[in-house]
């Protein structure tokens, strides 16, 4: 097994069994999409105009909530100091951390989507959007988050700063993510750009979280 | 036209929108001051008190 | 004096000390000029003299870009050089931006009112300008939670050019947000022909708020200077009284 795969794996297997990252970002999307009925009122209509907003919301919460944790743990532990010293690059070593966060977090995301969006009175056809566009987005999500995460532990500092710093970013993906989930005439445009976002964010992504941890922990 | 413009109906939002740009403005000018006077008299008092900066002190005999 | 100099802090404060009467001057006398031009310009025949508003808005609009832009040139400072002239830059350029981003909203919102019957619509650039401010928010959260200031010189330099990098695709994307939603009764300052009874005034203007930035800037940068000499002294104290 080379060291990438072999971090992949270590950092799924964390995520699963201390159960902080997978399933607690579920239950995050769970109760956040249950709490908006409540505060809208249950008229179905109005659910179903704003049901895929809601779910955009509701993700884009729980993927940056449980970021705050992706570096801090390891540099507790120290093993954020090997990963650094390692002979694999910091750039893949980072990637390859977001790649474990998205499918920990991400895409048991996408999954529930299909189930919330019955509880949000969507058609089929704008469930399969809204889950469609999740699963290309939240990709950019983790990446944008990312970066957050890599300064907020070269900081040693937690909580609130982290989406302060991030949610700014994230307005493109919001924008695109909720008009792809739409189900208009201009869907299909914003499904290519939200692709071309999620695509840069993976290359832009990693390079400065990097920089942000060899510039916060020399 | 006379000296004083007349600034039509909507003379208080002008009015409003100079007022808050001299206000911000002066706010800045005022912080940028008091953080100067601030920061030269924390000086001074080091001063008083002996601390040097390294390049200000005598090459030490040794 | 030459350029080079100037990367020495204790040069560049007596560059300062030298310049800086010479600025104030300059920003007092471009200010008095403008709004002499501003008090005799014409109304437009549109917005009335609620042009007036206008003055001082594209120059604040203006300089919330502006400012990240200079804040961007020193982060690369920062990252690539290393030099700590760079980090006093972009620190004390903050709270500035943050200062002209939200005169920009405030004026924006009182020229709205009249105009479009609200203080605020989800226009495409006042959202932007909106997500602009939040970023220099941000930013100077970042710088005040942080105590030493070379550690967090280089996050905020890595933040800012994130940031740089993602300002035009949020530009962009919530344009075309607006358009998708765009309300009937926008009405959109005529992009091409500026008359020069209003273009004048508005160039005068935005020379005298570029003065007034960079006449802070310099104070500011200064005051930067000599806090972190007072934090250098402190610590030095703290360690010879402990050595001793």
């Amino acid at each position: 097994m080379t060291p990438l795969s072999a971090l992949l794996v270590r950092d799924m297997r964390l995520a699963v069994r201390i159960g902080g990252g997978a399933l607690m970002g579920v239950l995050f999307f769970l109760i956040v999409v249950t709490l908006v009925p409540l505060a809208v009122g249950p008229d179905l209509a109005q659910l179903r105009r704003i049901g895929p907003a809601m779910l955009w919301l509701g993700a884009l919460l729980a993927s940056l909530l449980t970021l705050d944790r992706l570096f801090a743990a390891d540099q507790e532990d120290g093993s954020l100091d090997l990963m650094l010293m390692g002979r694999a690059p910091l750039e893949l070593v980072v990637l390859v951390k977001a790649a474990a966060h998205w499918i920990t977090t991400g895409l048991p995301l996408v999954i529930v989507t299909p189930l919330l969006g019955l509880f949000l009175n969507l058609e089929p056809g704008a469930i399969a959007a809204v889950a469609l566009a999740l699963l290309i987005g939240t990709p950019a999500l983790t990446c944008i988050g990312l970066v957050g995460a890599a300064l907020s532990v070269a900081l040693r500092r937690g909580g609130l700063l982290l989406p302060v710093l991030v949610l700014p970013l994230t307005v493109p993906v919001l924008i695109f993510g909720v008009a792809a989930a739409s189900g208009e005439a201009s869907s299909g445009t914003a499904f290519m750009i939200l692709g071309a976002l999620t695509l840069m964010s993976l290359v832009l992504g990693p390079f400065a979280a990097a920089a942000a941890l060899r510039h916060g922990l020399e | 036209m006379g000296f004083w413009p007349s600034l039509g109906p909507h003379a208080g939002f002008i009015v409003a929108a100079y007022v808050a740009t001299v206000v911000v403005v002066a706010g800045l000018i005022a912080w940028v001051t008091a953080d100067y006077e601030a920061q030269r008299r924390l000086l001074g008092e080091l001063e008083v008190r002996g601390v040097k900066r390294r390049s200000q002190q005598p090459p030490e005999a040794a | 004096m030459a350029l080079i100099d100037l990367a020495n802090p204790t040069r560049f404060l007596a560059f300062i000390a030298r310049v800086l009467p010479w600025l104030v001057v300059a920003t007092a006398i471009a200010f008095a000029i403008g709004l002499y031009l501003v008090w005799f310009s014409p109304d437009d025949y549109q917005q009335g003299a609620t042009v007036k508003i206008m003055f001082i808005h594209v120059p604040n609009a203006w300089l919330s870009m502006v400012v990240w832009a200079v804040m961007s040139v020193a982060a690369l400072g920062t990252l690539v050089w290393r030099h700590p002239l760079a980090d006093v830059a972009a620190k004390s350029a903050a709270p500035l931006g943050a200062a002209f981003t939200f005169l920009a909203l405030l004026t924006g919102s009182l020229w709205g009112r009249p105009m479009w019957g609200t203080y605020w619509v989800w226009d495409a650039r006042l959202t932007s300008v909106l997500v602009l401010f939040l970023m220099y928010l941000g930013l100077i959260a970042l710088w005040r939670t942080v105590e030493d200031p070379a550690r967090a010189g280089r996050a905020a330099a890595i933040l800012t050019l994130v940031g740089a990098v993602n300002l035009p695709i949020i530009k962009f994307s919530v344009d075309w947000w607006n358009t998708l939603h765009q309300g009937a009764s926008v009405f959109r300052m005529g992009g091409s022909a500026i008359d020069p009874t209003i273009l004048r005034p508005l160039l005068v203007m935005g020379l005298a708020f570029s003065l007034l930035f960079l006449t802070l800037h310099l104070a500011a940068m200064r005051n930067e200077i000599l806090r972190r000499r007072v934090r250098a002294l402190w610590l030095m104290q703290a360690h010879a009284a402990q050595g001793a």
